[in-house]
């Protein structure tokens, strides 16, 4: 793994003077991901907010070659443009080793796209998919999306009298990926930027798929501070709301292990989101979120042998 | 000279897709395209063609992996029917948008629903508009000569679009023929080496597919495309010709049977023309000054080809294997009946609705075609505009 000098060396792929918001943490991923890579890298898109904020015609905030097609077809492009760096490499057309990386959010990923990411998994082409997921549609306006968590206010998740957010536990998007048997997989988040760096490297350097499920907190629909990003991916980590583990050919491995395990209430408090939750009528929600936290961890644990 | 060969319009598609040897294929089966793919399959299982094969999940996923494969810079093919068609939709249209020479041969299938297996052309029909060139084939031996030129038109620097070649679902597709095939190396040299442009595959020369496009440039970006594919006919000619130097078969947009001296025409596209041609030799041989004008080139619509050759007759019936539904007519005889507008002679256009599903249509009912368009010039005006053959009513 590079050292933090080595890392800073690396060129900027994703370049300033994109337009995501501030204190997104997308491009906190995406930068570390890509400065990861020792290699030239080609990436494809997910239509979402990365895509749209950072390529506004006739500019672009990218530095390699990147292609966005559709919403849902990120994994299928990718297999695309690697079937074709196979095909010119078996015709001797192109000798550079290259890394193949497809970005979706979790609109592209855990919903719309999911078929076509199942495809390229099974099929086995070599490249890592990274799915930045912010817990609901972001860019269409802060709609629930298959990934937001219990509770969470959301447009289309509307707190009301009758309803308290959504009502649903998100999916496990990283179970489903690794029950594929690919050879790497893993969680992150971009507060632990050392772990999100060595997971991304060995994801370019793995021989077949490989996924990164990356939690990148949207401020704006959060409802925190711009200020407040990293910290707040921290307390989803320090809470065990997104345990850091990665799966290698079949083995999970917990990479972080928080010192002290935190209440789910200290990361709901400092979003907007989960406001309403602390009402007294919604206080079963919160006690619900942590059993459902405490039994996931407890499973992963297992898992990991831990 | 190459071979002469018994095959089914799958499989001299199949065949020429092995002579091309593409970079990549990406598809999914559907019937009636299956057979073409399982044949093309079997190449690359037999290392016959060194070709990247995708099987992917979806249509959706095999016209999303022909625009990676496109984008990052080689020759890239698929092959889809009806529904496939339909899932690839917001894709296709992407494809064009970036310009990108993909080739797709459609083995027409009706649409659901409810689901049928059998031919007409709903399927293409409702790609037309989504900026790909669509050539449609009479016969195998068509749909394996259109194949080898697709490459060349789409490839044509004034160009650059996807090409989509059609057959008749099942009528072609599936019936054996004598198809005359080319040397592999005829076919090489005729589609010459690829030249990819923008490449995403040169790391060197980094570029961007498919950004965000507001207002302030789309309006232009489809500007760009309206101009590459006005820009087609002249190459589609072009290739044609040269085509028929290669091989003794002549294309270009249109061709017109015993047109010339006509005052009676039918207008059709794909395998019908075959029977219309026997039943205008069966009038001619009764004195009956008929003829047909058959499509070639759907899109784009070769417009003043068609006007010269239909603007001296006296009345025209349009068949239509699709319907528009809540439409003024099919959208072959919207379109020519638009183009004749400003015509200073032009003819009574009628059209008729045939073969929905994959109902056959026999030499019986082109005659009542022609039949009602004698009628009509007779009478000289049209009172009922669109009608149905081989219908039960």
């Amino acid at each position: 793994m590079p050292t933090l000098k080595e890392l800073v060396k690396r060129p900027e792929r994703l370049t300033p003077g994109h337009r995501l918001c501030a204190g997104c943490g997308a491009p906190i991923a995406v930068r570390l991901i890509l400065a990861a890579a020792d290699k030239p890298v080609i990436a494809s898109n997910a239509t979402g907010c990365l895509e749209v904020a950072t390529t506004i015609f006739p500019y672009t905030a990218w530095a390699i070659p990147w292609i966005h097609n559709a919403f849902e077809n990120a994994a299928a492009t990718i297999s695309g443009v690697e079937a074709m760096y196979r095909a010119k490499k078996k015709r001797g057309e192109i000798q550079e080793d290259i890394y193949f990386i497809a970005f979706g959010g979790d609109g592209g990923t855990y919903d719309i796209g999911l078929q076509s990411l199942s495809g390229a998994l099974e099929r086995g082409h070599r490249f890592v998919y990274v799915c930045y997921n912010n817990e609901a549609y972001m860019n269409t306006g802060i709609q629930r999306s298959s990934a937001t968590p219990l509770g969470a206010w959301t447009t289309t998740s509307p707190v009301g009298k009758a309803v308290p957010g959504k009502t649903q536990w998100r999916k496990n998007l990283t179970e489903i990926v690794a029950a594929h048997g690919i050879p790497y997989v893993a969680q992150a988040a971009p507060s632990n930027w050392r772990d999100l760096t060595t997971k991304a490297e060995k994801a370019f350097h793995t021989d077949g798929p490989a996924f990164i499920n990356v939690l990148a907190s949207c401020n704006r629909g959060w409802r925190h501070l711009p200020s407040e990003t990293i910290q707040n991916m921290q307390l989803a980590v320090d809470c065990c709301i997104w345990p850091l583990y990665e799966i290698e050919n079949g083995k999970y491995r917990l990479t972080y292990k928080p010192k002290e395990k935190k209440p789910v209430e200290e990361w709901l408090k400092t979003q907007g989101r989960f406001r309403h939750l602390f009402s007294p009528e919604n206080r079963h929600l919160i006690d619900e979120f942590q059993k459902y936290v405490d039994q996931e961890w407890e499973k992963l644990l297992k898992k990991c042998e831990e | 000279m190459g071979k002469i060969m018994g095959m089914n319009g799958n499989a001299a598609v199949a065949y020429a897709m092995k002579q091309i040897n593409p970079d990549v294929v990406a598809a999914y089966p559907i019937t009636p395209q299956t057979d073409c793919v399982e044949r093309f399959a079997e190449y690359v299982s037999e290392g016959l063609v060194d070709t990247e094969f995708v099987t992917v999940e979806s249509e959706h996923s095999a016209m999303s992996a022909c625009v990676g494969a496109a984008a990052a810079g080689g020759r890239v093919m698929t092959a889809t029917s009806a529904n496939g068609l339909a899932l690839m939709w917001e894709i296709v249209y992407i494809a064009a948008s970036m310009r990108l020479p993909i080739i797709m041969m459609v083995a027409n299938r009706a649409l659901s629903g409810n689901i049928n297996i059998h031919c007409d052309h709903s399927d293409t029909m409702g790609a037309r508009d989504a900026g790909w060139i669509q050539l449609f084939s009479e016969n195998a031996q068509e749909a394996y000569d259109n194949m080898i030129q697709a490459v060349k038109i789409a490839e044509d620097m004034n160009v650059r679009l996807p090409v989509m070649v059609t057959q008749d679902g099942f009528i072609i597709s599936h019936a054996m023929e004598r198809i005359e095939t080319l040397e592999d190396d005829e076919v090489k040299n005729f589609i010459g080496p690829y030249q990819p442009r923008y490449p995403l595959l040169d790391i060197e020369h980094p570029v961007t597919y498919g950004p965000l496009d507001l207002f302030d440039y789309y309006f232009e970006h489809k500007r760009s495309q309206i101009e590459a594919i006005e820009n087609s006919p002249k190459i589609i000619e072009k290739v044609g010709e040269e085509f028929g130097k290669l091989s003794g078969r002549y294309y270009g947009l249109i061709e017109k049977y015993k047109l010339d001296d006509a005052e009676l025409a039918v207008v059709a596209l794909g395998s019908t023309c075959g029977t219309a041609k026997d039943t205008v030799d069966a009038l001619r041989e009764k004195g009956k000054k008929v003829g047909l004008l058959k499509i070639r080139c759907f899109r784009p619509f070769p417009k003043e080809a068609i006007i010269k050759a239909l603007a001296p007759l006296k009345a025209v019936a349009v068949l239509d294997r699709s319907v528009s539904f809540g439409a003024f007519g099919g959208p072959v005889f919207t379109e020519i009946r638009s183009a004749l507008y400003d015509a200073e002679s032009k003819p009574l256009i009628m059209n008729f609705i045939y073969g929905l599903g994959g109902r056959d249509i026999f030499p019986a009912d082109i005659e009542q075609a022609f039949l009602k368009a004698e009628e009509v010039a007779q009478k000289g005006r049209v009172e009922k505009h669109i009608d149905y053959l081989g219908l039960r009513e």
